[in-house]
């Protein structure tokens, strides 16, 4: 069954602290070509049905992004590309 | 007739017992309300309390802004109910829309938990009419995620309408913008604050008992308000 894959992520102006602690790190990985990282949520949505993306949209404005300072975007993946695929 | 103020309990709330406490030190009756309950029992007021609501998931208050007492809560904030948030609280009425803004995880990344000083600035509200313009008052602040963001615009509206209540001072815990401590809604009902007046009623327990203010306002405001 085809899911619909929700990314948040914070907004460009919004501060990431998290990203900041993880770019920080990465020096002692030996890492030295990192510029940024940014760090937002992947969202899996499976419905009864045929994946809606209206409604998914509807879902991200309303509860999973808070569009203060979360933008998101919405997409129909297979379901042997998502997290929850049995391999 | 003594004032009722309700004090709700989300899953995970827990710094209502306190709350409540605070209510009743300061001369009214504590109404413990529940998340799932609808009905706010002819409350006068509400104080929503800090703790870690439905367990923080996906965002601090999102999901208890959803909660059925909440439905009501917004309902009766916009008909002037006068409602205080703190830290949790102050998250759940940012993500129910009462109050503009957000709050995100602290700019240092550390739970920070120390007394601090808080300037009040504005006390025309229903929680700081007891206050005076520029005092200074010294409460505990605890938080992971107190960093208050809006953007440029917002954050002007808020100091030209005087809609900043409180400020850090003496050092900001959380890198909010423009150190702020506390908000209002238009109207002045409706009450944000990231510290915690609560932990600072009683000399055995706090580091002073400045936030008695908070609680002693909203029954002078309840006193003056039409019925």
């Amino acid at each position: 069954m085809p899911r619909v894959v929700v990314d948040v992520m914070l907004k460009p102006e919004i501060l990431d602290p998290q990203g900041q602690a993880v770019a920080n790190a990465l020096p002692r990985l030996g890492v030295s070509d990192v510029a940024s990282v940014r760090i937002g949520r992947r969202i899996e949505i499976e419905f009864t049905g045929e994946p809606d993306l209206d409604r998914a949209r509807e879902i991200a404005d309303k509860l999973l992004a808070n569009p203060v300072i979360e933008d998101f975007t919405v997409r129909v993946v297979n379901t042997d590309e998502t997290a929850g695929a049995q391999s | 007739m003594t004032a009722r103020v309700g004090v709700v309990t989300f899953p995970g709330s827990l710094d209502d017992g306190d709350a409540a406490r605070a209510v009743r030190i300061a001369g009214a009756e504590a109404v413990r309300l529940w998340h799932g309950d609808p009905d706010l029992h002819g409350v006068d007021a509400v104080v929503l309390p800090g703790g870690f609501s439905y367990g923080d998931y996906l965002r601090c208050g999102a999901i208890a802004r959803f909660a059925p007492v909440m439905e009501t809560i917004v309902q009766a904030a916009r008909g002037g109910l006068p409602v205080l948030g703190i830290c949790n609280g102050f998250q759940i009425l940012c993500e129910a829309h009462l109050l503009p803004g957000a709050l995100t995880r602290n700019q240092h990344l550390h739970f920070r938990n120390r007394d601090q000083v808080l300037r009040i600035e504005a006390t025309g509200t229903a929680w700081t009419n007891a206050f005076q313009p520029g005092q200074e008052v010294l409460v505990p602040v605890k938080n992971g995620e107190g960093c208050y963001v809006a953007d440029a615009a917002t954050l002007d509206r808020l100091e030209i309408q005087r809609r900043v209540v409180a400020r850090y001072v003496g050092g900001n815990p959380n890198g909010s913008l423009r150190d702020i401590a506390a908000i209002t809604n238009e109207a002045g009902n409706v009450v944000g604050i990231m510290p915690h007046p609560e932990h600072a009623v009683e000399a055995l327990t706090g580091p002073s008992l400045d936030g008695l203010g908070f609680f002693t306002s909203v029954l002078k405001h309840l006193v003056g308000a039409p019925a």
